[in-house]
């Protein structure tokens, strides 16, 4: 692990939820790293696996992909069902070509919830402290 | 008017791409009354020497299949780029790293063990591995001698990660009716812009599929099946009866092949146009018509489980090219530079 290395990360999230959220933390004054760029999405079923590849490919530490809770939350009725197939292969995928799994999170953040907002955001940052940058690993040349 | 110059040149490949054009059978003979070929390792005994006297530029166009594994493999395709006014990516590998690229999940040593120690059908009691020199004893005439060899790369690479590459002509191998067209193409000089697939089409499989009237608006799956399970319905979208066709993200022009013959399309073709990877999207589409919901984890699960290689179903031809590339955090090994004596 590098010195002082401040990960990246890039969240993917859903307009109607988990971006609420990011912004009623905001409105809250709670103090959380910066180590985060948030994408807003319509959906997290918007969310191709391949933003999350390309995140990674331009140098992303880790991804989030953030959707409303299921199963009655979402604002498109079963968008984030879509999520949730796709990422629960994707995972399985990640892990066969070697990302760590603490690199890449679906998470489900109600409007409501800047509490775990926060504490998601906090935790990828501390576990991506540790797992060192991504970088490195990619480029075998 | 001089003819133009066409080289042939082959990278990691298997030589079906060289069999995909002996496959044009009569027709090639109208090809090769239209062009002088003036490299071709397959069939024509020119050496590299060869390709170096000729002026830069000289050859109107350059066919190169394979991905690039050797550092000879480099070192050719960056000599032909430097002669060709046009170079090729030909067949799957060439253009995105096909089945070979696949060994990019590994580590080269642990790709030298498999071919040359585990793999059931080889006989190798010494366990020599292939070194960057090798001292062998030629009984016969009293002598010994010391071979280089090429280095390996630590990955494979598609073509243009080595090269500039104007066009690609997909397939694995490319079908001869792909070939002819793309030939077509070139000799009309009638080409679309730089980068573009030539040869093939520019829809989806199924658009050419004859099971694609059976295929209803909304698919949902609940269960997935592999083809060595059940015979299935000829008549039937192989699709709607579970079975992982990648027909709706792969490029067409084979004229549906494998599902005629009842047999799932496994990309050979690869992406469409504006695809940024082809993994991430066949992935995004299989798992998109699983019926599952959030509350059913476990049971999607199983039915993912039934699939022991994801990256093979999905990426099967295209991994090299992907935007991770193959695993990521391989190490930078190379061949053991110690002699090895045979």
């Amino acid at each position: 692990m590098s010195e002082g290395f401040e990960p990246k990360i890039v969240v993917f999230a859903c307009n109607w939820c988990t971006y609420a959220a990011v912004d009623l933390a905001g409105t809250s004054r709670i103090q959380y790293p910066h180590n985060v760029r948030v994408i807003r999405v319509m959906c997290s079923g918007r969310v191709d696996p391949q933003f999350v590849l390309e995140a990674f490919n331009r140098g992303a530490d880790g991804v989030i992909v953030a959707g409303c809770h299921p199963p009655a939350d979402c604002h498109y009725s079963e968008g984030n069902f879509k999520a949730f197939r796709r990422f629960t292969l994707f995972r399985r995928l990640l892990d066969s070509l070697g990302i760590e799994r603490e690199r890449f999170k679906l998470e489900w953040i109600s409007a409501s919830e800047a509490g775990k907002w926060v504490q998601v955001v906090n935790e990828m940052v501390n576990d991506l402290k540790k797992l060192g940058p991504l970088r490195e690993k990619l480029e075998v040349r | 008017m001089e003819k133009p110059k066409v080289a042939w040149y082959w990278c990691a490949s298997c030589g079906g791409c060289e069999e995909s054009f002996v496959d044009l059978a009569e027709r090639l003979l109208t090809v090769f009354e239209k062009v002088d070929v003036v490299f071709m390792p397959v069939a024509m005994d020119f050496k590299k020497e060869d390709v170096e006297k000729l002026p830069d530029g000289s050859i109107t166009v350059s066919f190169i299949n394979g991905g690039v594994r050797l550092e000879e493999h480099e070192e050719m395709v960056k000599l032909l780029r430097r002669k060709s006014q046009i170079v090729i990516a030909y067949g799957s590998c060439s253009s995105w790293g096909g089945i070979p690229g696949l060994a990019n999940l590994y580590n080269i040593d642990e790709v030298l063990a498999r071919k040359y120690l585990e793999v059931p059908s080889v006989d190798n009691p010494n366990k020599i591995l292939p070194a960057k020199r090798i001292k062998v004893k030629i009984p016969e005439l009293q002598r010994e001698v010391e071979l280089e060899l090429s280095d390996i790369l630590p990955k494979l690479l598609p073509l243009d990660k080595v090269i500039d590459v104007e066009y690609y002509i997909p397939g694995c191998p490319p079908t001869p009716d792909v070939a002819w067209n793309a030939l077509q193409a070139l000799l009309s000089g009638n080409l679309p812009p730089k980068g573009s697939v030539i040869g093939a089409s520019s829809r989806s499989l199924c658009d050419e599929c004859p099971l694609n009237d059976t295929k209803p608006e909304e698919i949902l799956l609940k269960d997935l099946k592999r083809p060595y399970e059940f015979i299935p319905d000829p008549e039937k979208c192989l699709l709607v009866q579970g079975l992982i066709c990648l027909g709706p993200v792969t490029r067409g022009g084979c004229g549906a092949l494998c599902p005629k013959a009842n047999m799932p399309c496994t990309g050979c073709f690869g992406p469409l146009d504006n695809v940024a990877d082809y993994g991430g999207k066949a992935l995004s589409f299989i798992a998109s018509i699983m019926d599952y919901s959030p509350m059913e984890e476990e049971e999607l699960n199983k039915v993912y489980d039934k699939i022991p290689d994801w990256v093979g179903t999905l990426y099967r031809y295209y991994l090299a090219a992907s935007k991770l590339g193959g695993r990521v955090g391989l190490a930078k090994s190379k061949l053991k530079g110690e002699v090895a004596e045979v």
